[in-house]
């Protein structure tokens, strides 16, 4: 109970500090954030107006605290080019991102687990060079230099999928998968090939433990210590580097949302920024950030229920 | 091990050797446009636009005939000054970070672990992103911004050795002779940990790469004019249909240096840590 506790804590005092950060980088480090949106030569008439509009007048502790006020009612502020509610720009958005996400998070699953069991076992095999190699560029090739790769193969050389834009689901479901499946390739050529090697270490690890030598001396076929012994311990450790590929996934389609002109968090912040909205992007970073924070408190909590020993650390 | 054997085994390494002439071959490319191109790198010829592979130009050309080859010699002095200087940001400022959490420990620590986590939570180029909102892109805006996303990597691996050392018995002995904390800080326990600083600085240096590219493709990095690499291949998207030779230029010359030190990186690594 004691480190639930602990673990809740934690995880309430990164929210805070997330949005005191975000709050400080765009509303105390420009020093006047209506010069930031209005550029350098606007009226001071004009200034003088936004200033009032953005609350500036007042001081910024109390700004701060109204924010997050409304931030736990769920009102993110409002968009200073749209005039909208920034929770009404995000709500569109995020159905697509989160599309986006899950597709990527479930090819680099399917992916990587498998590729990562089989390379444990036969990675010093010369059949398996082509695959250690595709890991090894999924690693360093950045995931929008893939998306461009895909886009001249797969769309403008053999035309099986749109090079850009977004089919909505309920508009025409084979569509939207297929207008989604490019963006998600690329994010999931590099998260897969880190799971890849983190499923592939981790296994090696527990197969050098006395466990498997005692199993191996019984005479338990190989297969089954794989089965029943070394992969159930094994998979414990990758649970949390899921943390981390929720992360990337999240941070790559940032990227790859402009690329393919996918109306979603990231191509909305890019957008933003290029208009100069910074309460857009104020909400819309926090509501990425805290995603990302929860997400991990999420496997964190996961973490510690399949493997209890880590609740007496 | 010390810092030469380090580097000897490396030069043994299949994969180190790899990555050293890819980082090495851009190097040569940035190093000769410093003193020659083939053309000059803005010159326009709209005649020969989006030219496929040729004598006359080797790379082709851009879609206002300007010489490719003769645009990634120069973009690569982008890539690498934005690469060099995010590492000696992050390094000089993780670094002491990381050295006082780890060395001192106690409630300084727990601050400092803390504000990684904060950072952590900002995936990708975001908090860069951030950043250029609020003061506006360009060479140095980008440096700092991509410096401070990379200062967490850095400040890990410091705070993880000066932890590991701070009782040793070297350590000890030092202090007993009475030498300061700056001192032993510098003198005795950071020639230990700069293998690991070396494969860190290797690995932030590709991802260094990798997000200005990303930026630069937004069109939120270096100032528009730059030829950098993410501006061309950003430029190259738009002629796909017209020339798909012309996105793989960048694309490789991208691919080439991130790829070039990660490999170097993983290879350091793995002789800092196995022998």
């Amino acid at each position: 109970m004691a480190y639930y506790v602990r673990k809740v804590a934690g995880f309430l005092v990164t929210l805070f500090l997330v949005s005191l950060l975000t709050f400080l980088v765009f509303q105390i480090l420009p020093g006047d954030p209506a010069r930031v949106i209005l550029g350098v030569d606007a009226d001071p008439l004009q200034l003088q107006q936004l200033r009032e509009e953005l609350g500036m007048d007042r001081p910024a502790p109390l700004r701060f605290l109204e924010w997050l006020g409304g931030v736990l009612r769920g009102d993110l502020g409002t968009s200073y080019r749209y005039h909208q509610p920034v929770s009404a720009l995000l709500g569109s958005a995020l159905g697509v991102t989160a599309q986006l996400a899950v597709y990527a998070l479930v090819l680099t699953a399917a992916v990587g687990l498998p590729v990562g069991i089989w390379l444990a076992h036969h990675s010093k095999k010369k059949y398996a060079l082509p695959v250690s190699l595709l890991s090894q560029l999924g690693l360093s090739v950045p995931s929008f230099c893939v998306g461009v790769l895909l886009v001249s193969v797969f769309s403008v050389g053999l035309g099986w999928f749109p090079s850009m834009g977004y089919t909505p689901f309920s508009q025409d479901p084979l569509a939207c998968v297929k207008s989604l499946t490019l963006p998600a390739v690329s994010i999931a050529f590099g998260s897969a090939a880190v799971l890849i090697r983190y499923v592939q270490a981790s296994i090696l690890e527990q197969e050098g433990q006395e466990y498997v030598k005692t199993a191996r001396s019984k005479g338990v076929p190989g297969s089954r210590i794989l089965r029943v012994h070394v992969l159930r311990n094994s998979l414990i450790p990758v649970l949390t580097v899921f943390g981390m590929t929720i992360t990337d996934v999240l941070g790559g389609s940032i990227l790859v949302e402009n690329l393919f002109s996918l109306p979603g968090i990231g191509r909305l912040i890019a957008t933003s920024i290029n208009s100069r909205d910074l309460p857009l992007i104020q909400g819309l970073v926090l509501y990425l950030a805290a995603l990302v924070v929860v997400c991990n408190f999420g496997v964190d909590l996961f973490y510690s229920v399949v493997d209890p020993r880590i609740r007496r650390k | 091990m010390g810092f030469q054997r380090v580097m000897q085994r490396c030069l043994h390494k299949g994969t180190f050797l790899l990555g050293a002439a890819m980082v090495g071959l851009m190097l040569l490319l940035m190093t000769v446009g410093l003193f020659y191109t083939p053309y000059d790198p803005e010159a326009m010829d709209t005649q020969h636009a989006l030219a496929f592979f040729s004598p006359a130009h080797p790379l082709g050309t851009d879609q206002f005939g300007r010489d490719v080859l003769s645009r990634v010699m120069v973009g690569a002095r982008y890539s690498f000054l934005v690469g060099a200087l995010t590492v000696v940001f992050g390094l000089v400022l993780g670094g002491v970070v990381g050295a006082v959490a780890g060395y001192y420990g106690g409630k300084i620590d727990e601050v400092v672990m803390k504000l990684i986590d904060v950072q952590m939570a900002f995936p990708g180029v975001l908090l860069a992103l951030m950043l250029i909102a609020v003061f506006g892109n360009g060479l140095q805006n980008l440096v700092l911004a991509l410096g401070l996303m990379s200062v967490p990597r850095f400040a890990r691996i410091a705070r993880g050795g000066f932890l590991q050392y701070r009782d040793a018995e070297f350590v000890k002995a030092a202090r007993a002779r009475g030498a300061g904390d700056g001192r032993i800080l510098f003198r005795h326990i950071l020639p230990h940990l700069t293998p690991e600083l070396v494969v860190t600085g290797a690995l932030g240096f590709a991802g260094a790469v990798m997000s200005e590219a990303g930026l630069s493709y937004l069109g939120l990095g270096m100032e528009p004019t730059t030829p950098s690499f993410g501006r061309m291949l950003s430029e190259a998207q738009g002629e796909m249909l017209q020339a798909w030779w012309y996105v793989l230029i960048p694309a490789a010359a991208i691919t080439l240096l991130v790829m070039g030190f990660n490999l170097m990186g993983d290879a350091l690594q793995e002789v800092t840590r196995h022998g």
